[in-house]
């Protein structure tokens, strides 16, 4: 019984000093704690500040990771120190772990930052300050793989170009649509009516619009001499004044300078649906026989395509964007599906420098499938045999953009 | 009477002017399209004044805090001479501005391109066949590395597409076609509840302007 009334003055000291400890992080509860409740800097655990990798500098990435306590403050404080000394809030935080990203910062300068943990709105000893300085980078480590697949991809197309130069026979295989290229020009030449070239709504940043006035040329030399009048009603005004620039130079090349109007590509306007509504205007009111839509299309291609389709033209049309190229296949008579349009170039024009092209971007096509066979095979093996399935991480991993 | 009313008449009568497409071409058909087209013309001009040219050049070139940053004379000169298109004797200076417009399109559209029409697909399609575990997840697993590398063969254009390259390019083109017309139900579900929208509009927001409730 006395050593009982020994041991109960020890129990309610050591209840006492687990209930002072009980906000402060596990490993100062071994060591002893000095912070009673509640806790302000032992709260915080680990505050860094390091530059943001791979950006264009100017930016400070802070992580913190908070204790697991019974004394969580009810709001925190990320504060950064200024240049006259003073510590300027700059977001309040969640007590919780977390990272935020400090942004427009002026790079080689040296940013400090520090945590203010505040518990019924009075704030509680600050977290020890961290600093770091912000720099751009040169190299984006985390796109070394598309460097390499494009520098390889580059070399290749580079040298059947040089083939297709050099006079090598570089075969390229039937697209129907752009077969029918000629006859629907020759159509609308019999029947005595215009060509329409929609060149898409997207402006000349667009590769598929670029990609569409290259085509453009191809078709404005058949027009030309055929002597078929050819309407191109756009979308921007950049794509005006560049379509205006191609059909001039497709009426020079074959000579007919004369037969060119200028007046014939127009703008209509930026918006959408008001393209719409032009375009079909001079769908119903012009009667083109022969129809090419060629570009970047979102929703209006099947108000096109479809009033196209009740003039009784004869429709050529072409997209990248996967889903309305369903639209273009239901309503117009040849559709040029996905990278179709960027061959067509190479194919109307037969250049030996298109070509060329044409072949290194199958060389690439081919290489992706080889990569994905290794890739497929070596993860499936993988799952029965590990060693083998590194070859598929290698394989993510550069194939991996960030 | 209100905007609100005034708003519901205008809204309604160059709906059905615009829907009167569909019998034929016809003088409503015709003054819907060239408001729709001009007031449109006119909200981009001045939507890219705002947005476009005072902040991104004029606000560069003169800024707030003052002095002046002659750096962004040069785009302004290359937008000068995109007008001066106007000008026959001097039109052929826009060439400088376009082939300046076009060559940071397409270089830039390049590593976009590559990334996600190429890395990201390929990096997407590495997968175990066995992952997922049950056979529906092998019959999917081999369903999307046998599409994506048959779709692949069908844009091959330079071999033709007989004996092994035309079979493999077949099945390529049957389930992109599988593809496209599952993207065609699902569009025209969304097209459909466009016209229920509109037609909800005539019903019960303005023939009740006329007295008439459904």
């Amino acid at each position: 019984m006395r050593r009982m009334l020994f041991v109960l003055p020890l129990l309610i000291f050591a209840g006492v000093a687990y209930t002072q400890c009980a906000g402060c992080p596990e490993e100062e509860l071994d060591g002893g704690c000095e912070n009673p409740e509640p806790c302000g800097d032992c709260f915080i655990l680990s505050l860094t500040a390091e530059d943001a990798p791979n950006d264009a500098g100017g930016n400070i990435e802070i992580a913190w990771t908070v204790a697991t306590t019974d004394a969580i403050p009810d709001s925190m404080l990320l504060e950064r120190l200024d240049s006259s000394g003073e510590w300027i809030p700059i977001s309040t935080l969640s007590p919780i772990d977390g990272s935020k990203t400090d942004a427009n910062l002026i790079d080689g300068s040296e940013y400090s930052y520090r945590i203010v943990p505040f518990y019924s709105g009075n704030a509680e000893t600050a977290s020890e300050a961290v600093s770091s300085i912000p720099q751009k980078q040169w190299m984006h480590t985390g796109r070394i793989g598309m460097l390499i697949t494009l520098v390889i991809i580059s070399i290749v197309i580079f040298y059947y170009i040089d083939q297709g130069k050099r006079g090598k026979d570089l075969y390229i295989r039937r697209i129907a649509g752009l077969t029918a290229v000629e006859d629907a020009v020759g159509r609308a030449t019999e029947m005595g009516r215009p060509v329409l070239y929609i060149p898409g709504i997207m402006d000349m940043d667009d590769i598929q619009t670029i990609a569409s006035m290259v085509i453009l040329g191809r078709v404005a030399i058949k027009t030309a001499e055929y002597g078929s009048p050819l309407l191109v009603p756009t979308c921007r005004s950049v794509v005006m004044s560049v379509a205006q620039e191609i059909v001039k130079e497709s009426y020079l090349q074959v000579g007919r300078p004369d037969a060119y109007n200028r007046e014939s590509i127009n703008y209509i306007t930026d918006d959408q649906f008001g393209y719409a509504a032009g375009v079909d205007g001079i769908m119903v009111r012009e009667k083109p026989a022969a129809i090419f839509m060629l570009g970047t299309f979102y929703a209006e291609s099947l108000i096109l395509a479809e009033t196209g389709r009740s003039v009784g033209a004869i429709q050529i049309a072409g997209t990248a964007m996967p889903s309305q190229i369903p639209f273009f296949i239901a309503a117009c008579d040849y559709t040029l599906i996905g990278e179709e349009l960027f061959a067509a170039s190479a194919y109307l024009s037969k250049e030996p420098k298109l070509l060329g092209s044409l072949r290194g971007q199958d060389m690439a096509k081919l290489f992706f499938m080889i990569v994905i066979v290794i890739g497929v095979l070596s993860a499936t093996l993988g799952q029965v045999w590990e060693p083998v399935a590194k070859i598929a991480d290698f394989l993510k991993t550069i194939t991996t953009v960030e | 009477m209100s905007w609100t009313f005034v708003g519901i008449w205008l809204g309604a009568l160059l709906s059905l002017s615009l829907y009167s497409f569909l019998y034929k071409d016809n003088p409503f058909y015709k003054f819907a399209e060239h408001l729709f087209v001009g007031m449109s013309a006119g909200y981009w001009v001045i939507y890219n004044i705002k947005n476009v040219l005072i902040p991104n050049w004029w606000n560069n070139l003169v800024p707030a805090e003052g002095g002046f940053q002659p750096i962004w004379l040069i785009p302004g000169t290359l937008a000068l001479f995109m007008l001066l298109r106007i000008v026959p004797k001097l039109s052929s200076l826009s060439r400088m501005s376009l082939s300046l417009i076009v060559g940071t399109g397409a270089g830039l559209s390049l590593t976009a391109m590559l990334q996600t029409n190429a890395l990201a697909q390929v990096n997407g399609t590495i997968i175990a066949l066995g992952q997922g575990g049950d056979l529906l997840s092998w019959i999917s697993n081999i369903i999307i590395v046998t599409g994506v590398v048959c779709g692949l063969v069908y844009f091959f254009f330079s071999k033709a597409h007989t004996g092994v390259v035309g079979g493999a390019a077949n099945i390529g083109i049957t389930i992109l076609m599988v593809a496209f017309g599952a993207s065609f139900g699902y569009t025209v579900m969304a097209r459909i509840s466009l016209l229920i929208g509109q037609t909800q509009f005539l019903l019960f927001e303005w023939l009740p302007t006329m007295g008439i409730h459904l």
